[in-house]
């Protein structure tokens, strides 16, 4: 932090301005023509809040996909499908079941399975040879997305959350002062506000993982020099499935939480592997944090933007995707090279 | 001499059968609903509907047997467009029912032009473009449009709700505009006032934006929502605590979103809204209607009564039935005597009497109801008004009613006189 600050002095000085400027807006009563001119407070504090859950749901989907990219160098085009997956056993889980928990590990290890399957009886098969698998793993997802049609239906299905996590919770934001004086506190729902802390445990579990175990260090090693690991004796095909088993895992988990808090149908496949293509292309391949940063950009662009300009929401995120490969096709975090 | 009247007798067997067999080929019957994406429920309805008037016409019409060929589309006017191409060009049908969504309806009114051969009966599609303007001479629409749906809705919700005040959500294409445009022109001219318009894109999961942007200062809020859409922001509106006074367009509160999973849906119940049925109206053709679609599939397989979805596609084919029944299955010269009856048809409909104008677009009643909750806790829609002979200008002058302009994200402008 402290050697960034030395060698980059004005970004950090801009960065430091704008964290500022985030925090007043964040906590600061707004004053009236402040109001007039972008809207009231409770919009654009619904927007952060709602652009950072996003992106801690793209995180998710993304982190696996940018962990087995990292290690194997494995385009894996299917992950949108391990996605959707995960939600439709998630939300079969929770209906028979009752229990809204017990769709996570249940729809974690199904998914899991199927990321093993994927890595033993394709990946390996084809083992750097990056056009095949790009082209078997769309063939994958789009077969994989006709069987899910026709077993599960066309229809939406929305994995409803204890009645414990449904409703809205009272923050201690003001977002406006009525007439009378009396201080007006943002409404959130709870539902998110879980969601988002599961996911912030998730990356800071993850990254801890890598940065301070033994398999993390061989993951890095993979990440960084795969023969070399391979010639100190680390079996690396072991390491490979597991990590393989742990992105795909994650990816089913996402589906849980997408179908929670928003719902599970076909389409959601391209909708998230197209996400999660432009999280850690912004990002930067095969970098956790990147993922983390790119997903939250994301994520707020797409909150952002459909609640200030809503006719050009979309291009936003893809505007974002052209700059940084313009100015740092590496991406954000990744590593040159 | 056996053996040569044996060998007439044989040509000539073979040649009546042959003759038979001629005179009883199938029609090709082509159907475009939406089984994909935001709609699937509400495509899936529409051909439940289709069904259950296949069911009482006892599958031939006009002496023929039916060949029925289902295409799916996801409500994007370009999929409607492969559909139909599909259909005909492939497929080679004579007859299309559908499509059910208004941007859909579009595309394939331009496209019936193309293929003159081929006679298009609109599904439920509800924009008003498609047949106001530049109509197609072998395109027929039987149900009424989403303006037309609209008519008293906007006079209830001033006058008996005593909203003055709405804001509007909808869903950024053709069908809710004209939703929003019938609703907007009737409330305006009631002396309400429409403060604020938000359009979403076809297919938005994630409402919570939208939700914080609806403004808290107005007297209610219209939904222009429908099939997953509306019911992902029931659950994201139930999930923030929002409880505004609502405005529900024709699919927000349809059979299709008040028997989905979830309590979301009760945030819907007392809420107004209007269309071309309504589910607990009390006439024997209607009760007679929902009986024939509750008998054609069993509960699992189906909702609790028709939506407006399977109202719009079992009026088409009932329909298309009758005059093919009318001409005696004759489709020669271009179909000339079957499009002649269908254009001057009088549609004994469960929904109420249906003529069409010579735009080829129906004119029939609306129904201005309320959701209500069951005995058996199911949702329902309640009528409180009937609407009778809604033409397409909403009973406004047509020179007045043009001037107006299309439906869009805009326009119609709130104003007390039209």
């Amino acid at each position: 932090m402290r050697r960034f600050a030395n060698t980059h002095p004005v970004w950090t000085a801009l960065i430091a301005l704008v964290v500022v400027i985030l925090l007043w807006l964040i906590f600061a009563i707004w004053p009236p023509g402040l109001v007039d001119v972008i809207g009231r407070k409770k919009v654009f504090l619904a927007a952060l809040f709602n652009g950072i859950t996003l992106g801690g749901l793209y995180f998710l989907v993304a982190s696996g996909f940018t962990l087995i990219f990292g290690l194997m160098r494995n385009v894996n085009l299917a992950h949108g499908t391990l996605y959707l997956l995960g939600g439709y056993i998630g939300f079969h889980t929770a209906d028979i079941t009752g229990y809204w928990l017990l769709a996570f590990p249940v729809a974690f290890v199904v998914v899991g399975f199927c990321g093993v399957l994927l890595q033993v009886l394709v990946f390996r098969r084809m083992e750097g040879q990056d056009l095949r698998q790009t082209l078997v793993t769309i063939g994958i997802s789009i077969v994989m997305a006709d069987l899910m049609l026709w077993g599960f239906g066309g229809d939406f299905f929305n994995i409803s959350p204890p009645s414990w996590l449904s409703g809205p919770v009272e923050t201690f934001l003001v977002t406006t002062v009525k007439r009378s004086g009396d201080l007006v506190y943002m409404k959130y729902p709870m539902v998110r506000i879980v969601i988002f802390i599961a996911a912030v445990v998730v990356g800071v579990a993850m990254w801890l993982a890598l940065n301070r175990t033994r398999i993390g260090m061989m993951i890095r090693a993979g990440v960084d020099d795969r023969d070399m690991l391979q010639a100190t004796g680390a079996r690396i095909q072991i390491v490979f499935v597991g990590v393989f088993a742990f992105g795909a895992g994650l990816a089913g988990i996402a589906g849980v939480v997408g179908g929670t808090f928003q719902s599970v149908a076909p389409g959601e496949d391209i909708r998230f592997l197209l996400a999660s293509l432009v999280v850690v292309i912004v990002g930067g391949m095969g970098s956790i944090p990147g993922a983390a940063l790119g997903a939250l950009l994301i994520g707020l662009a797409e909150q952002f933007g459909s609640v200030y300009f809503p006719t050009y929401a979309v291009v936003l995120t893809f505007l974002i995707m052209v700059v940084v490969l313009a100015f740092r096709p590496q991406g954000l975090m990744g590593s040159e090279g | 001499m056996k053996k040569t009247l044996l060998g007439t007798l044989s040509v000539a067997a073979l040649m009546s059968a042959g003759a038979t067999a001629a005179q009883a080929e199938a029609v090709k019957i082509g159907v475009l609903a939406t089984l994909e994406g935001t709609y699937t429920a509400l495509g899936e309805d529409g051909v439940r509907g289709m069904r259950t008037a296949l069911a009482q016409i006892g599958d031939t019409v006009g002496g023929r047997e039916i060949e029925l060929i289902i295409q799916s589309t996801d409500a994007s006017p370009d999929s409607a467009l492969r559909g139909a191409r599909k259909l005909v060009e492939q497929d080679g049908v004579d007859i299309i029912l559908g499509p059910l969504s208004g941007s859909e309806g579009i595309a394939i009114r331009d496209y019936s032009k193309t293929q003159p051969g081929v006679t298009f009966i609109n599904g439920i599609s509800g924009a008003m473009e498609t047949t106001f303007v530049t109509p197609s001479e072998n395109f027929f629409r039987f149900n009424t449009d989403g303006a037309q749906w609209s008519v008293g809705l906007g006079d209830y919700a001033f006058n008996e709700k005593g909203y003055e005040t709405v804001a509007t959500v909808g869903e950024d294409y053709s069908f809710i505009y004209t939703q929003v445009f019938g609703f907007t022109t009737e409330f305006c001219a009631a002396g309400g006032e429409v403060t604020e318009r938000l359009w979403v894109p076809l297919g938005t999961k994630d409402f919570g934006s939208i939700i914080a942007a609806l403004p808290d200062d107005v007297d209610a809020i219209y939904l222009g929502l429908g099939g997953g859409d509306a019911v992902n922001f029931l659950n994201q509106y139930q999930q923030a605590g929002g409880d505004a006074n609502l405005i529900g367009g024709s699919i927000m509160v349809d059979g299709t979103v008040l028997s989905s999973e979830g309590s979301a849906k009760d945030a819907l119940i007392g809420v107004p809204s209007a269309g071309p049925q309504a589910d607990t109206w009390d006439d024997p053709k209607w009760q007679s209607y929902v009986k024939a679609y509750q008998d054609t599939f069993p509960p699992d397989q189906r909702f609790p009564s028709p939506s407006l979805l399977a109202t719009g596609y079992y009026n088409a084919t009932t329909a298309m039935a009758q005059c093919m029944d009318n001409v005696n299955g004759d489709l020669s010269d271009g179909h000339a005597a079957f499009r002649d009856c269908l254009s001057t048809l009088e549609l004994d409909a469960p929904n109420g009497k249906i003529t069409l104008d010579e735009n080829r677009q129906a004119i029939g009643a609306n129904f201005v109801s309320e959701v209500i909750e069951l005995d058996d806790g199911t949702l329902a829609t309640q009528m409180v008004k009937k609407v009778d002979d809604v033409n397409q200008t909403l009973g406004i002058d047509k020179a007045a009613f043009t001037a107006i302009g299309l439906p869009g994200r805009d326009t119609p402008e709130c104003k007390s006189s039209y």
